[in-house]
């Protein structure tokens, strides 16, 4: 269990998360493979923000176990990225792109020392990955949000991490971004990396990921995408607030869904997402509809 | 006594190099502590200083500046602890709990006051020097201990940089990388409340809240790095410090406190209307040229778009100004007077008849704004083919970053839109801006 070669990069064992006695996330139980790109999916409030950061320590947890490779989180620290969200910080703070990104450097350096010449490269390699060398020493206020996200991205790179955690990478960035974040999971991958990616977007689930945790305050499913992205899944994590009626992905897995094809206005996407639900490129309430 | 007699006596200097040590540590601490958003918290430390310095007087009866220290210390913590207390506890907002505790303190350290004033040692303590400070009361020993404070805390704040620069931005990912924030938080509090204690005899504690934030805020007016402005920012505080202690010399019954921070507040005054980039005269500035950018590239574009319409001849046909202000739907008072402007710089002719048209020049410069404005349309309508093409959405000019290939490609899509400006038949590449990465206007 210990070995990092045969310990699962993140195994959690009944994790209970509340805020002001509320549970968010109750009895979480999952195990990770090692080198898959994996999303988490649910609705808003399904707890997914606060899932990873729960098993990072971030906030504190009213039960449960986390372990990276077999210890807890406090002993491999070093071996885990995290990209918070966007909004999670303020973009006026007077500094450039390169000098965030050296931020990833600082947990290697330890206390008081300096990021040195080689630190530096390593940082714009790592802006380079993301297609922004070029913006290395711009304000990043001066930066568009993709470009921002971008920034963050090359940050977690420069930590050098086994593990990486991503809170909504996706979210509204541009197509160059998106493009950008894609080739670099991949590349992640390659290297036989672990990345979580909070994702809201139930379309490119399946061209992303290899790997789904289908989470709504618990966890609904969790497995390999091709077997656990199903339509009955969907209705299990989303409810009501989802339809599938006229994507053929979703109609060979599960004949059912059809019943919904008197659907006035199919969609493109095939996926039909309550209001409630942010992020994807329809939101049309079944019940809104004529 | 002259100023420069002044100057001259040793005793006078070391209080000058007191207050400016003073300012340079509340300057470089108070820059973490409001970019973390926690410049009141000074405030409260300030006035909680107050009750403790008391208490440790009434206790010992002695003028110590090493235990008023500790009295303030206690008490500052005590003050940190009730305002995390309240907040976390109750349903009360950190602002109110903020609020609540400082005047609860200072209001317990004022009554102290007036009790030990009016007790037989209380005359010469000195201790209402306090409220507003008073530079020329400071001795010799407080002078030391003012340097040897402000010299821990000047090389804690360099070695401890980059921790700092972590919790001002980012707590949560320097938690992530390992370092304990908490801690570091606790730590910069307690240099804060240090900076507060050295600073109560020549500030006082009813102003020491300024000392740490105005000097960050005129800083961050001009630089975009936290090093250079936590360097400002102490050259600020010191230079604030330096003014207001020889004013306070200088006339008798000057509080020192006040001088101070007038001098640091009128920094920022300056700074605010004045920096280049932040200031607001600067940005009035760069509005109005914006604005007047816009309207002529407007009255161009319209002009050039009139003509396009059919059976409009570039020779045969003119434009009134009527004719432009309708196009753009602005007044023509604006109108007319970007018709003059763009008369004198020789793109337009025939204001005096009101048929206006444009000079060889003229065309050229309204082709290219033509231009660019389309292929922008082109570019946002099919975002998805041109990922690829690195093309930086913020910048103003699109065809300085188009390869030939891309070029092409749009112009392409341009005839298919029927969109091609059809003027001037060879687009010159006679850019007007030159193509910078430097990023746009932030209004």
């Amino acid at each position: 269990m210990t070995d990092k070669k045969t310990a699962p990069p993140l195994a959690v064992r009944d994790l209970t998360v509340a805020y002001q006695k509320k549970p968010v996330l109750r009895n979480v139980n999952l195990e990770i493979p090692e080198g898959s790109l994996i999303g988490i999916v649910g609705p808003n409030g399904a707890g997914k923000s606060t899932f990873i950061k729960a098993v990072q320590g971030l906030i504190p947890v009213a039960s449960g176990q986390v372990e990276i490779y077999g210890k807890p989180y406090r002993a491999q620290r070093k071996l885990v990225g995290y990209v918070p969200q966007r909004e999670s910080v303020d973009w006026d703070f007077p500094t450039d792109a390169l000098d965030v990104v050296l931020m990833g450097t600082y947990g290697r350096l330890g206390w008081f020392r300096r990021p040195g010449k080689q630190d530096r490269e390593w940082a714009l390699e790592c802006l380079r990955k993301v297609g922004m060398a070029d913006y290395a020493t711009r304000q990043i206020s001066q930066l568009s949000g993709g470009q921002q996200q971008r920034v963050f991205l090359a940050r977690a790179l420069a930590q050098e991490a086994s593990l990486y955690f991503m809170d909504e990478p996706f979210a509204g960035v541009d197509a160059a971004t998106e493009k950008a974040i894609i080739q670099l999971l991949n590349e992640l991958k390659a290297q036989q990396k672990t990345v979580l990616v909070v994702h809201h977007d139930l379309q490119t689930v399946p061209e992303y990921f290899d790997w789904v945790v289908m989470l709504n305050r618990r966890v609904i499913e969790n497995g390999p995408t091709h077997e656990v992205f199903t339509a009955d899944n969907l209705q299990k994590t989303y409810g009501g607030r989802l339809q599938t009626p006229t994507s053929p992905h979703f109609a060979a897995i599960s004949p059912r869904s059809t019943s919904a094809s008197n659907n006035p206005t199919p969609t493109a996407t095939g996926i039909t997402l309550a209001s409630s639900f942010s992020g994807t490129s329809c939101t049309t309430k079944q019940g809104d509809q004529p | 006594m002259t100023g420069w007699d002044v100057l001259q006596d040793p005793n006078t200097q070391w209080v000058l190099i007191g207050c400016m040590l003073l300012g340079m540590c509340s300057g470089m601490l108070g820059s973490f502590a409001f970019l973390r958003n926690r410049s009141l918290v000074g405030d409260a430390l300030a006035h909680a200083a107050l009750p403790g310095v008391c208490v440790m007087f009434l206790l010992t009866g002695a003028k110590s500046i090493g235990l008023f220290l500790i009295g303030a210390a206690v008490a500052g913590l005590l003050a940190i602890y009730s305002i995390q207390a309240i907040t976390r506890y109750t349903r009360i907002k950190e602002d109110t709990a903020l609020a609540l505790t400082l005047s609860v303190f200072f209001g317990l350290g004022i009554v102290l006051l007036t009790f030990i004033q009016h007790s037989d040692s209380g005359n010469q303590s000195g201790l209402d020097k306090f409220l507003f400070g008073q530079a020329a009361s400071l001795i010799a020993s407080d002078v030391t201990a003012i340097v040897v404070v402000s010299g821990i805390l000047l090389a804690a704040t360099g070695l401890l940089f980059k921790e700092f620069k972590l919790l001002a931005f980012d707590p949560g990912f320097g938690r992530g990388l390992g370092y304990p924030m908490g801690l570091l938080d606790g730590l910069l509090m307690l240099m804060l409340l240090l900076t507060v204690v050295i600073g109560l005899q020549a500030v006082g504690v009813v102003l020491m809240a300024a000392m740490l934030i105005a000097p960050a805020v005129t800083a961050r007016y001009w630089t975009d790095r936290l090093g250079l402005m936590v360097i400002l920012s102490g050259l600020f505080g010191a230079l604030s410090g330096a003014l207001g202690t020889l004013f306070s010399t200088q006339i008798e019954n000057l509080p020192t406190g006040p001088m101070i921070v007038l001098a640091a507040t009128s920094f920022f005054l300056f700074s605010l209307l004045f920096s280049p980039r932040r200031g607001l005269l600067s940005r009035v500035i760069r509005f109005l040229r914006l604005r007047r950018k816009v309207l002529h590239e407007d009255v161009l574009q319209a002009l050039y778009e009139l003509h396009e319409q059919p059976h409009a001849q570039l020779t045969a046909t003119s434009f009134t100004a009527e004719h432009l202000s309708q196009k753009t739907g602005k007044p023509r008072r604006r109108i007319q007077s970007a018709l003059r402007a763009l008369w004198r710089l020789g793109l337009l002719d025939g204001l005096e008849s009101d048929t206006i048209r444009f000079t060889a020049d003229g065309l050229v410069a309204a082709h290219q704004i033509v231009l660019n404005q389309r292929l922008w349309d082109i570019y946002h309508m099919n975002e998805n083919q041109y990922q690829s093409a690195g093309i930086d959405k913020n910048l103003e000019e699109i065809t300085p970053q188009l390869s030939p290939d891309t070029l092409a490609q749009m112009m392409k899509q341009l005839d298919d839109y029927d969109l091609t400006p059809t003027l001037l038949q060879k687009p010159k590449p006679a850019v007007s801006v030159p193509y910078t990465k430097k990023g746009g206007f932030s209004l």
